[in-house]
């Protein structure tokens, strides 16, 4: 658990935070701060590298979007740096940078992470309309949410991952940033969790008190709840549509073999994916072969191969931050397919992405005696 | 296809210093095994990438064999132990899809061991045929 402190915000939450931030910096507990900010020509939100306090006045931690999963990001921050970094991320992407972490790809040894209570997002599309619509629509989504709404009364429908998003908390971080069970037009809570962060709350000279919002862990239980009944739903129908391999290429008829899902996945790391090597780029002839045993060949081919190979390759890893979805030109349920699988595949090696960063992943570790029933022999 | 003759397709990945030294074992004492299998020699069972298991099904096989080394024997000191975690990983995924586990075999086969190749092989085709053809059709897969 942790020490609290509330922030008083008077309606001005990213105000208030911007101070928190500022002084972080001010105190050299980070040289540089990522956080998301409004940019300055379109309404659009993405996370920001800032250095400049004065910069902090565009902050909007808590706009409902997220372009992109940041964990590449955080990750490409803490390679080859040794200057001390403050990182503002939501649940599934300190979960996925974790993950990162593992696979070598970034460090938190110089990384301060503050997690944000998340409440979902929406699509960037669906953002962007609302945000060219309303003038302040992070207000306005805390608002619904307040109310009960959950943000579903402002003209479009959160992102279908997030409904079905099991962890509306950043668990392993630094500081945390309690909005869920607070009404954040009073006030926001900052948690400090780790040693780091109780470091953090002495440089930064904040009083702490014992309890946190009341009826906090209520209000996360009751959100956890609501979510699980849709992730259970969702995965339902997917697997009652994709049962067999026919089902699967069915769901993926329309995959143009772009990788948009690819790129957008946090923990799909390769910096050349086997499917754009010359394994993949075929002889004309070896088509027309295809073609010929089969009597109809779709093209681009392999897209049933790639998907399946994606599973193989991360679903151990994916945290459901249903990035692919969104990526996907053609409106595949890249995420509903991957969480279905992931729900398998995750629970054979009682493995859960992001939980730890001790805990080794499945396919990093073997041990000479274990999964007997893989042969049925045992010695 | 004649259900009555149902013959299954195996694609068998052996390992050079066990399996397929049993395989060869098998053939030099005249053991007699079903010829529904197709072997393709590996140098460990610990090189067969996922996607050769995946691509076989994708073919049309109705059955995949991996044979390696006993943990402990691996010429490559491991790599049995990291084909084991990767069967256990497809297992679950094919799982998903509707391949059964029971077409994806794992077996330790050391290499004196000719005669439980040959019976080993026998048992995959009975339960194969059991099973019936694997459901993937070449042209239904895009």
């Amino acid at each position: 658990m942790g020490q609290f402190t509330p922030i008083h915000t008077e309606g001005h939450i990213n105000q208030a935070l911007a101070g928190v931030l500022g002084q972080i910096l001010d105190k050299g507990i980070a040289s540089a701060v990522l956080v998301p900010c409004q940019q300055p020509h379109r309404r659009a939100v993405m996370q920001t590298l800032v250095r400049d306090t004065a910069a902090l006045g565009a902050i909007d931690p808590f706009a409902p979007v997220v372009p992109t999963n940041s964990a590449r990001l955080v990750a490409a921050l803490t390679h080859n740096n040794d200057a001390p970094v403050a990182a503002v991320l939501r649940s599934c992407e300190v979960r996925a940078f974790l993950e990162l972490v593992k696979l070598h790809q970034g460090s938190t040894d110089n990384l301060l992470l503050i997690g944000t209570d998340c409440f979902g997002r929406f699509e960037s599309r669906d953002y962007l309309s609302l945000a060219a619509r309303h003038e302040d629509i992070t207000t306005r989504f805390l608002l619904s949410v307040v109310s009960g709404a959950g943000g579903s009364d402002l003209g479009a429908d959160l992102a279908k991952a997030c409904r079905m998003c099991e962890h509306p908390v950043a668990d392993q971080v630094d500081i945390r940033i309690c909005a869920i069970g607070a009404d954040p037009s009073e006030d926001l809570w900052l948690e400090w969790v780790s040693d780091k962060g109780k470091q953090t709350q002495e440089t930064l000279g904040l009083a702490a008190q014992d309890k946190g919002p009341t009826g906090r862990d209520a209000a996360v239980s009751k959100l956890c709840e609501e979510r699980i009944a849709v992730r259970d739903a969702e995965l339902a129908a997917i697997r009652e549509k994709t049962g067999d391999v026919a089902g699967l290429s069915d769901i993926v008829a329309a995959c143009i073999n772009c990788y948009n899902c690819r790129v957008a996945c946090p923990v799909c790391y390769c910096k050349e994916c086997v499917f754009v090597t010359d394994t993949f780029r075929h002889d004309g002839e070896q088509y027309l072969r295809w073609a010929s045993t089969r009597g109809r060949l779709k093209m681009p081919t392999d897209t049933t191969f790639y998907h399946l190979t994606r599973m193989l390759h991360m679903s151990t890893l994916c945290v459901g931050c249903g990035q692919c979805s969104s990526a996907c030109p053609n409106d595949i349920p890249v995420m509903e397919l991957f969480r279905s699988v992931a729900d398998r595949t995750q629970a054979r090696f009682a493995y859960v992405p992001g939980r730890s960063l001790g805990e080794k992943q499945p396919l990093a570790v073997f041990h000479a005696e274990e999964f007997d029933d893989v042969t049925g022999q045992v010695k | 296809m004649n259900d009555q003759q149902f013959e299954p397709n195996i694609v068998a990945f052996l390992c050079n210093w066990c399996t397929f030294t049993a395989a060869d074992l098998a053939g030099t004492s005249r053991l007699v095994y079903p010829a529904n299998v197709k072997i393709i020699r590996m140098m460990c069972s610990g090189m067969v990438d996922p996607k050769f298991v995946l691509k076989s099904f994708l073919e049309g096989a109705d059955g995949v064999f991996i044979g390696g080394c006993w943990p402990g024997d691996c010429h490559y000191i491991n790599g049995n132990m990291k084909a084991r975690r990767r069967v256990a990983l497809m297992h679950e995924v094919l799982g998903r899809f509707g391949i059964e586990q029971d077409r994806l075999w794992l077996r330790w086969v050391a290499a004196s061991e000719g005669n439980a190749f040959a019976d080993t092989i026998k048992a995959m085709t009975g339960r194969l045929k059991e099973l019936g053809p694997c459901h993937v059709s070449r042209e239904a897969v895009a």
